[in-house]
């Protein structure tokens, strides 16, 4: 299981605008490295992130291989209840993570 | 005799110059021909986001290093100008670059939940190259960045 790193503030005020740094355990191989035998590594990457706040879509990112290994992506949001943010990384080989996050807004 | 062998040294040395010149144009042509396709891929690429509408310039803001020591994770953060509203807000920004292996970089859907529009992440570069980055905003309109970066250790496309 890959390895995922979340960093949201544990409370913030309503309407503040917060920033989500996210980053996931992997390599990100392109396909375009030619193995020792010079055949090419076939391609294996995560392709998407999908951040929800209670369940609404509030950030997706498409990711291409020119993306560096462990992507690690920051975004904003707004706060503006209390609840959990779900993170959804889906790629080749049928990769998939999540995790989710919780959040207290005064 | 004198004034013979100065022509014949005045047309020798015309001859060595423009032999020499011939070679210079003919090496600079072959140089300049490859590095034409990707550009144009590029160009496709952005295409293949903004459809037929207009790519105005502006707004847009990619902030990155402007000399990279290693291409294999070079932070990259675009921003854009917005209030980001209901009405007035970011809908996507995507990046390119122009002599990677594939064009596409990262596309991403924003929203007025957002808050502020910015994006950052590490990316692979692999060359001395341009950065393109297009964002689309609410009313349909899109608006672009570019710079230029020098690679001096490109990201890995040998063998491991």
């Amino acid at each position: 299981m890959a390895r995922a790193l979340i960093n949201v503030p544990a409370k913030a005020k309503r309407g503040e605008v917060i920033e989500i740094k996210t980053m996931i355990s992997h390599t990100m191989e392109t396909g375009f490295r030619p193995d020792s035998t010079g055949r090419p590594i076939p391609r294996d990457i995560i392709s998407e992130l999908v951040c929800k706040y209670n369940g609404e879509e509030i950030f997706r990112a498409e990711l291409f291989p020119a993306i560096a290994a462990n992507p690690f992506l920051t975004f904003f949001t707004v706060a503006t209840e209390s609840g959990t943010l779900g993170f959804e990384w889906t790629g080749d080989n049928g990769f998939s993570a999540s995790e989710s996050v919780n959040i207290t807004v005064e | 005799m004198m004034r013979a062998d100065g022509m014949w040294q005045r047309t020798r040395r015309r001859f060595l110059a423009e032999t020499a010149a011939l070679a210079g144009a003919a090496t600079l042509g072959l140089d300049s021909h490859p590095a034409g396709a990707t550009p144009a891929s590029m160009q496709a690429a952005i295409r293949n986001v903004t459809g037929e509408a207009k790519l105005n310039k502006g707004k847009v803001k990619i902030d990155v290093p402007a000399l990279i020591e290693n291409g294999n994770a070079v932070p990259l953060t675009v921003s854009c100008e917005s209030p980001m509203t209901q009405e007035d807000h970011v809908k996507t920004i995507h990046v390119f670059t122009e002599k990677n292996p594939q064009p596409n970089v990262v596309g991403v859907n924003l929203g007025p939940r957002a808050g502020r529009a910015s994006v950052s992440t590490r990316i692979r570069l692999a060359d001395t190259q341009k950065i393109v980055a297009v964002a689309q905003m609410s009313d349909g309109s899109f608006w672009s960045d570019e710079v230029e970066v020098i690679v001096t250790l490109a990201a890995c496309l040998e063998g491991a």
